[in-house]
């Protein structure tokens, strides 16, 4: 092993965010970590919880990101990298704009090759990252365990704080 | 080109971060210490990808190289 003592490395988490958009990152560097032998846990709080349901229904918020180009994943080359600049004004008002926004994110990242979020997640389990549900979130929102995966556990800040304390990475996400 | 014997391949065309490092970390499971596996990749990334991946797992990158047309090839030697 490459480290000094023979001890894994540590990733730690926080997943706080649950649109779809903010639902990769997590995933993905949780499944490079452990995919390079890592430990790794992931903390699902707030917004991030649900990312943990059984039935993902994450999808691309309609107040957007700024940032977010909107580009169309069929039509010829010239097309699909038009960026087509929708205000938030207008896409937050827009009835539909969340599914039609989802639906076009889903099949860009299908089209170029992307996991889907479920896979991800199952990689992450199969690899036996820790995937961590906030207790305190659950009673807020009112989830039950039972809306949850099986292979994830139930804690809170001070049991991932004790796990992200031995970590030689922390993210905020 | 290659003189090394190539145990197992892995196909990982088409597909982007992170699944050619998940791919072959899984692919390299069943294999016998000091065998090898090919992966061949078309994600631009995947190799500075594959040799983090080497250096924090220990296993042999043995050779990487990209082959025409935006395609890469490694071959790794598991190593424990």
């Amino acid at each position: 092993m490459p480290t000094d003592n023979h001890k894994p490395r540590r990733l730690a988490i926080v997943s706080s965010k649950g649109t779809l958009d903010w639902a990769y990152p997590p995933f993905i560097l949780a499944s490079a970590a452990a995919a390079m032998d890592w430990e790794v846990g992931i903390f699902f709080t707030f917004y991030g919880l649900p990312l943990l349901k059984k039935d993902l229904t994450a999808s691309v918020s309609p107040m957007g990101n700024p940032a977010m180009p909107m580009k169309m994943p069929f039509g010829s080359d010239g097309f699909q990298n038009i960026d087509w600049k929708i205000p938030n004004v207008l896409t937050s008002n827009l009835p539909g704009f969340e599914s039609v926004a989802t639906s076009l994110m889903k099949k860009s990242f299908k089209n170029k090759g992307v996991a889907t979020v479920e896979e991800l997640r199952e990689m992450c389990v199969e690899m036996d990252a820790r995937l961590i549900g906030c207790q305190m979130t659950m009673d807020v929102f009112g989830f039950e365990r039972g809306d949850f995966i099986d292979e994830c556990e139930i804690g809170g800040a001070a049991m991932f704080l004790e796990y992200a304390a031995d970590a030689d990475v922390n993210l905020f996400i | 080109m290659s003189e090394i014997t190539i145990d197992a391949k892995l196909d990982c065309t088409g597909l982007l971060c992170p699944m050619p490092v998940v791919k072959t970390k899984k692919a390299l499971k069943p294999l016998e210490i000091g065998q090898t596996l090919e992966m061949i990749s078309t994600d631009a990334g995947a190799t500075p990808d594959m040799q983090a991946w080497s250096r924090q797992t220990g296993h042999d990158l043995l050779s990487a190289e990209e082959l025409d047309g935006g395609v890469y090839r490694f071959v790794i030697r598991k190593t424990h």
